[in-house]
């Protein structure tokens, strides 16, 4: 697994249990991590300090997350935000991506699929390489000739195969999870009652990964899966 | 429940309200008032006009009387005057009680059948009010003592003075007659309004007292209570018919919910207790590192699938209880069909099941991407789950008369007919499938997406298996 480097992490939650709960977990996987109680004390934080992504919950005292977050957009500030929140309906959602965050993520949720989506934003945030091939160990995708080869072996991929292909490549060394590719490579905010994804993920699988030595695609246990180089 | 209560309950309903606070002795009264009241006023008018109409005769007749005797002096003198009166006084009749009194200018007795000018000061026009000591002539002549009588003084040639008056006892007694009347008038109207308001009351009361009773059995918990009715169609009737049908409502819903709850219970008990004891177990397990991951899985899943119970509940009940449309876009419902297919046709194809599809007309309606989304896949998933291996699974957009529907169907077990209306209710689940996976809620929520969006769900047989419509 490929190491994630050190991430700077503020978190604006009024709740201090669910502010721990998030700090404990990130400081674990190596992050460092700063706290604001309050919207007022996190605009302060924020302004004065650079952090690679902020948490904000939605519902603050003083200021709330979406003011808050329409503040930092307003000033200049470009921190990739990931908006937390108890309310999961559309318009919510809507109105916290409108706002200027960059994520939702409904409480009560599981940390990996926390720290999955920061890691994501980080990336993200990463000015994006111009190429236009994308590689991971000796699995390549020629974007232009929407083209995917495994060594020299060309592998014919469906559509939708080829954008989670892409959305796995490009989060490579991370973990993504269900919810991430629902939302990222099908676009949908639902809940699946059934391993949908996982169908589509080992259906994937068997076409880049059956034929060969390595496996490159991996399911994390209790969080999601990952494409990465073999050690 | 408070003191206050246990002893209001306790006591029979009549028992607990003071007669002065009971609506229906204040409205007996009330009617009695207003009986006693209008009662009084009719014979009020009565004695006003005939006692006035009496006085107004006596007044007439004396004037009249003084008049012809003035006459009789003019043209006769006071001599023919003096005829005229003692002429009068021989011709008066029994029962006429005309007083005649002559007197000088001292007021010494003249003439007369009074023998003294009475003590009593006159009026500027002459009137007076007087009491005889003997009784007049006639209709008072069975009568003793005082009685009163009323005259008026003329004076002849400036010398003499005349009273022409009537005894007034028989005018006194019609009046003191009249006035017994209205006593005993009024006395018999109150017992008699106070008898039937009291019969009113009655009556009333036992009415209410049906209805009364019956609410103390209802806030005692009974619901199957039912106020009995009459069938006579008065508003007694109408109303415990309303509060009859009420009742039933609160009680279907009483029951609905608690179907609900108990099924609420039921169906997160099982899964807390699963919680539980692989909680007890992880903390029996040794060091063996890779089960306790395991365990701690098995449990995070439990937590989740706890959660994601509590989530669609949550996410039905604000679908149900929120304003339409608030955040309603353009949706082609046919690409959100191709988006299903493309989904869950692998998921079918896991299951060697075949996918029949048609994605129909591209048809772009008012809604909720993400929630019709959710409502289909929901439709779907159950179709797939519940179809066997080598099975169909159909997802398809048709027209039909002119209506647009949406048909999931699979060639699974089915729901017999008498069960399609239970079947979007929460937590409601076919005992045949209480053991396979899932919370139950998946077609309570698919209803309440499609009813947000004025969609229709219907149920029907696909021998085998089972459709899904969704009315557009």
């Amino acid at each position: 697994m490929k190491p994630q480097s050190m991430i700077k992490v503020l978190v604006i939650e009024d709740d201090r249990e669910t502010a721990d709960y998030i700090q404990k977990g990130l400081a674990e996987c190596g992050h460092v991590v700063d706290q604001a109680g309050d919207g007022k004390d996190g605009l302060l934080l924020a302004d004065s300090n650079s952090y690679q992504v902020i948490v904000v919950d939605r519902m603050l005292p003083k200021v709330d997350g979406v003011t808050l977050t329409k503040t930092l957009r307003g000033n200049g500030n470009r921190t990739p935000i990931l908006m937390l929140s108890a309310l999961g309906e559309v318009e919510d959602r809507v109105k916290g991506l409108k706002a200027g965050a960059d994520d939702y993520l409904v409480k009560p949720f599981a940390f990996s699929e926390l720290q999955a989506r920061i890691e994501a934003l980080v990336r993200r945030a990463e000015p994006e390489s111009p190429d236009t091939v994308l590689n991971v160990g000796d699995l390549s995708m020629d974007l232009l000739k929407r083209e995917v080869r495994r060594g020299e072996v060309k592998i014919d991929l469906q559509p939708r195969e080829f954008r989670l292909l892409e959305y796995l490549m490009r989060h490579s060394g991370q973990v993504v999870t269900r919810t991430m590719l629902l939302e990222k490579v099908w676009d949908y905010h639902f809940d699946p009652q059934t391993n949908v994804i996982d169908v589509h993920v080992s259906r994937l699988r068997g076409k880049i990964d059956k034929e060969f030595d390595q496996p490159l695609l991996h399911t994390v246990r209790g969080a999601g899966y990952m494409l990465s180089e073999p050690d | 429940m408070n003191t206050e209560n246990l002893t209001a309950s306790k006591q029979k309903p009549w028992q607990s309200t003071k007669l002065y606070n009971s609506s229906v002795f204040r409205l007996t009264l009330l009617y009695v008032l207003l009986f006693a009241g209008s009662v009084l006023a009719i014979l009020s008018f009565f004695y006003w006009t005939s006692v006035g109409y009496l006085t107004t005769q006596t007044d007439e007749t004396i004037n009249a009387e003084i008049q012809g005797l003035a006459e009789r002096y003019r043209t006769d003198g006071f001599t023919g005057l003096r005829v005229q009166i003692a002429e009068r006084l021989s011709r008066q009749q029994p029962g006429e009680s005309t007083l005649y009194l002559l007197t000088d200018e001292r007021y010494r007795l003249m003439l007369g059948n009074i023998n003294q000018w009475p003590d009593a000061q006159a009026d500027p026009e002459g009137w007076l009010d007087f009491e005889l000591n003997t009784p007049v002539r006639g209709a008072s002549a069975n009568r003793v003592g005082t009685h009163m009588a009323r005259g008026r003084n003329f004076l002849i040639g400036n010398r003499y003075h005349l009273l022409v008056g009537r005894g007034m006892s028989e005018l006194q007694e019609v009046r003191q007659q009249i006035v017994r009347a209205m006593i005993f008038g009024v006395i018999a109207t109150v017992v008699l309004a106070l008898a039937g308001g009291g019969v009113l009351r009655r009556s009333l009361t036992r009415r209410l007292e049906a209805i009364i009773r019956t609410s103390r059995q209802v806030i005692r918990g009974d619901l199957s209570e039912r106020v009995p009715t009459r069938h006579s169609g008065d508003e007694f009737d109408e109303l415990s018919d309303n509060l009859n049908q009420m009742l039933s409502q609160i009680q279907q819903g009483m029951d609905g919910v608690r179907r609900v709850s108990d099924n609420i219970a039921h169906d997160l008990k099982t899964p807390l207790a699963r919680l539980r004891n692989r909680l007890e177990e992880l903390r029996m397990v040794g060091s063996d590192t890779e089960l306790r991951e395991q365990m701690i899985d098995q449990v995070v899943a439990e937590a989740d699938g706890l959660l994601a119970t509590f989530n669609a509940l949550l996410r039905i009940a604000r679908i149900e209880s929120r304003g339409k449309r608030e955040a309603f876009t353009e949706v082609d419902l046919s690409s959100i069909l191709r988006d299903l297919q493309e989904l869950y046709e692998a998921l079918a194809e896991e299951k060697q099941q075949a996918f029949d599809f048609d994605a129909g007309q591209k048809i772009v309606i008012e809604g909720d991407r993400d929630m019709l989304f959710q409502a289909l896949a929901n439709l779907l998933d159950n179709a797939i789950k519940y179809t066997p291996r080598g099975g169909v699974v159909g997802l398809r957009m048709l027209e039909s008369d002119g209506e647009t529907l949406i048909q999931v169907c699979d060639s699974g077990p089915g729901i017999p007919e008498s069960e399609h209306d239970n079947v979007i209710q929460r937590f409601y689940r076919m005992d045949e499938s209480r053991t396979t996976p899932g919370s139950g809620l998946g077609l309570a929520l698919a209803d309440a997406v499609f009813r947000l969006h004025d969609m229709e769900l219907r149920f029907s047989n696909n021998h085998p298996g089972l459709c899904v419509t969704v009315v557009v």
